[in-house]
């Protein structure tokens, strides 16, 4: 059981809000979470604490491939999104960089700041209100997500194949 | 059971009879894709996972084309990079300097894509390949590390949407206009997951550079992927060109679609996106009032030889409005000369234009036409979201070349009409 403290955003989150485009000449985790969701609320990086959980309206993640997305929320310590869904290349990347998301229609049912509970291998959801049942992850997403996502994957892989 | 355009590619890649949509297949690629901002990303994962090669050095493409010519000392280190991995794994298509244009202008231009492919790129309007009848889609760096080293990459099969199109083209009206229309029928999540199939003799009129826009943005609507047929028209413009033969895809008569739609292109007047969504989208007509600071005129979206036809056959012998930065962005290269030799130049620079080298520049408020606090600007690219061009204050209103070309000379947002 995972558990943290929300952070609520609308609909149709996009990626140049997670982040913006003038910081993707940066890889390095650090650098790219201190910009996280900056054109919506400046100073987001130094607000956030470890294990916070993003709650978010439909379509969160949506626009660029940029794989800087997922890491840049990663790297801020948070683990999971909850949203009630999920833009397509967002949701690949993000199962491939090892950040849960998960599918539900809680947003009307947390508040801002509260403390909510999730448990990722059955979907429950737990708010200060409701108990919510998120749609069951993929088994070979969860395998993914176990695995430390696709590149571990890879990796072991190779390895096995002596390449 | 009959299969659609996607499936059936799909399928044929997994080295399987048939698929469904729902399932998830692992499908050899064709081709997979990087450019100068999801590349390092990728290489830094393939360095990190133990990978000693690529599957094909012949199939793996690097196009330096966003923060190019590189603005500043980290764009420039990113491409050096980049440069250095291409050369020693002897990666063929590596493009960068005078070779270089737009990634999904490029591309098609130089034969690299192909009916029946699966194309991957790590940058989200790979999608624009589907006019050419191939099953292309955008993913991200670790998604491109996979299918760059294994050659193929996991699936889910998606359910596909048909768009059939009749009726005659208004004048000024293009591939722009029809996927706006279409974004703003269906939302920015109305194929989310799904292909959009586009067919219809209305379809069948576009050009192919128009056909390469409307595939450009089904992301916008949120979809994997989108594919037209391979007709006569676009079998004449591989010819010659592709690098691999065709293998030219039919839906079968009984495929199963999600849904059809049926779209009479006769009633679609020049479109205008306003911010923050490309499906917020009005008739350029409707727009009320709206000074603009911008106009751009370029991207992989709108940036080929029709868009700048259009906007030279607007801008001719007129002036771009005071106060306003009309920048024109050739795509690639082949596009820049032939618009020259066409006298295109000499329009846009008697007009008081900007004429850019091919990059992706402002699009994505990376450099070359970034907006101050405030400002806004009419742009022929795919995204209008808060902050996409520069300040997070400014805002980005989405149309085709020919209601940019007015609205730079109006000073405000126009339907070509007025001005011309």
């Amino acid at each position: 059981m995972l558990s943290g403290r929300v952070w609520k955003f609308g609909d149709n989150i996009d990626t140049d809000i997670i982040i913006p485009a003038r910081y993707l000449g940066h890889t390095d985790p650090k650098v790219l979470g201190k910009h996280c969701m900056e054109p919506l609320i400046p100073g987001f990086a130094r607000k956030v604490r470890e294990g916070d959980i993003i709650v978010a309206g439909s379509n969160f993640g949506c626009g660029s491939s940029r794989e800087h997305a997922p890491v840049a929320i990663l790297a801020l310590g948070i683990r999971v999104v909850i949203a009630r869904s999920f833009a397509r290349i967002f949701y690949r990347n993000s199962f491939n960089k090892a950040l849960a998301l998960l599918e539900a229609d809680v947003y009307d049912a947390v508040d801002e700041g509260e403390t909510i509970e999730v448990d990722l291998a059955s979907g429950l959801i737990k708010t200060g209100r409701i108990e919510a049942r998120a749609k069951p992850i993929p088994p070979f997403m969860l395998e993914l997500i176990r695995e430390g996502g696709l590149m571990s994957h890879l990796r072991r892989q190779l390895e096995e194949e002596g390449r | 059971m009959g299969m659609t355009i996607t499936e059936k590619i799909l399928a044929a890649h997994a080295g399987k009879k048939s698929v469904e949509a729902g399932e998830i297949v692992e499908a050899k690629v064709d081709l997979a894709l990087a450019n100068d901002i999801t590349a390092p990303l990728s290489l830094e994962e393939f360095e990190k996972a133990g990978a000693k090669s690529v599957f094909d050095p012949e199939r793996v493409v690097f196009v330096m084309d966003h923060f190019t010519p590189n603005k500043d000392i980290l764009s420039a280190e990113n491409c050096k990079t980049i440069r250095e991995f291409a050369a020693r794994h002897a990666i063929k298509h590596f493009y960068e300097g005078g070779a270089c244009g737009i990634e999904h202008a490029l591309l098609p231009e130089q034969g690299l894509v192909s009916p029946g492919d699966v194309v991957v790129g790590a940058d989200s309007h790979t999608c624009t390949y589907g006019a050419l009848n191939a099953f292309s889609t955008g993913v991200g760096s670790s998604d491109l590390t996979y299918a760059m080293v294994r050659g193929a990459l996991w699936f889910k099969v998606p359910r596909s949407i048909k768009f059939v199109c009749t009726g005659k083209w208004q004048k000024w009206v293009a591939g722009k206009d029809l996927i706006l229309h279409i974004i703003g029928l269906i939302g920015v999540e109305g194929a989310r997951y799904e292909a959009m199939e586009f067919d219809g003799e209305a379809v069948g009129d576009l050009s192919i550079d128009s056909r390469l826009t409307v595939a450009n943005m089904v992301i916008e609507a949120g979809a994997k992927n989108g594919v037209f047929r391979a007709d006569k028209k676009a079998l004449d413009y591989l010819s010659g060109r592709a690098k691999r033969p065709p293998k030219v895809v039919e839906a079968d008569a009984d495929a199963r679609y999600r849904d059809i739609i049926e779209i009479d292109v006769s009633k679609i007047g020049p479109q205008v996106a306003f911010p923050f969504l490309p499906s917020n989208v009005k008739n350029a007509e409707d727009a009320g009032r709206i000074a603009i600071d911008q106009a751009v005129i370029g991207s992989c979206t709108n940036g080929r030889l029709e868009d700048l036809e259009t906007a030279a056959q607007v801008l001719k012998g007129k002036k771009v409005a005071k106060g306003v930065r009309c920048i024109i962005i050739p795509a690639t290269p082949a596009i820049y000369r032939e618009a020259m030799a066409r006298g295109y130049f000499d329009i846009f620079l008697d007009a008081g234009c900007i004429i850019s080298p091919p990059t992706c520049g402002p699009c994505l408020g990376g450099h070359m036409g970034v907006l101050a606090k405030g400002e806004r600007a009419v742009s022929t690219t795919n995204r209008n979201f808060v902050g996409r061009m520069g300040h997070p204050e400014s805002e980005v209103y989405l149309a085709g070349p020919a209601v940019a070309a007015a609205s730079a000379v109006k000073g405000e947002i126009a339907h070509p009409r007025e001005v011309a």
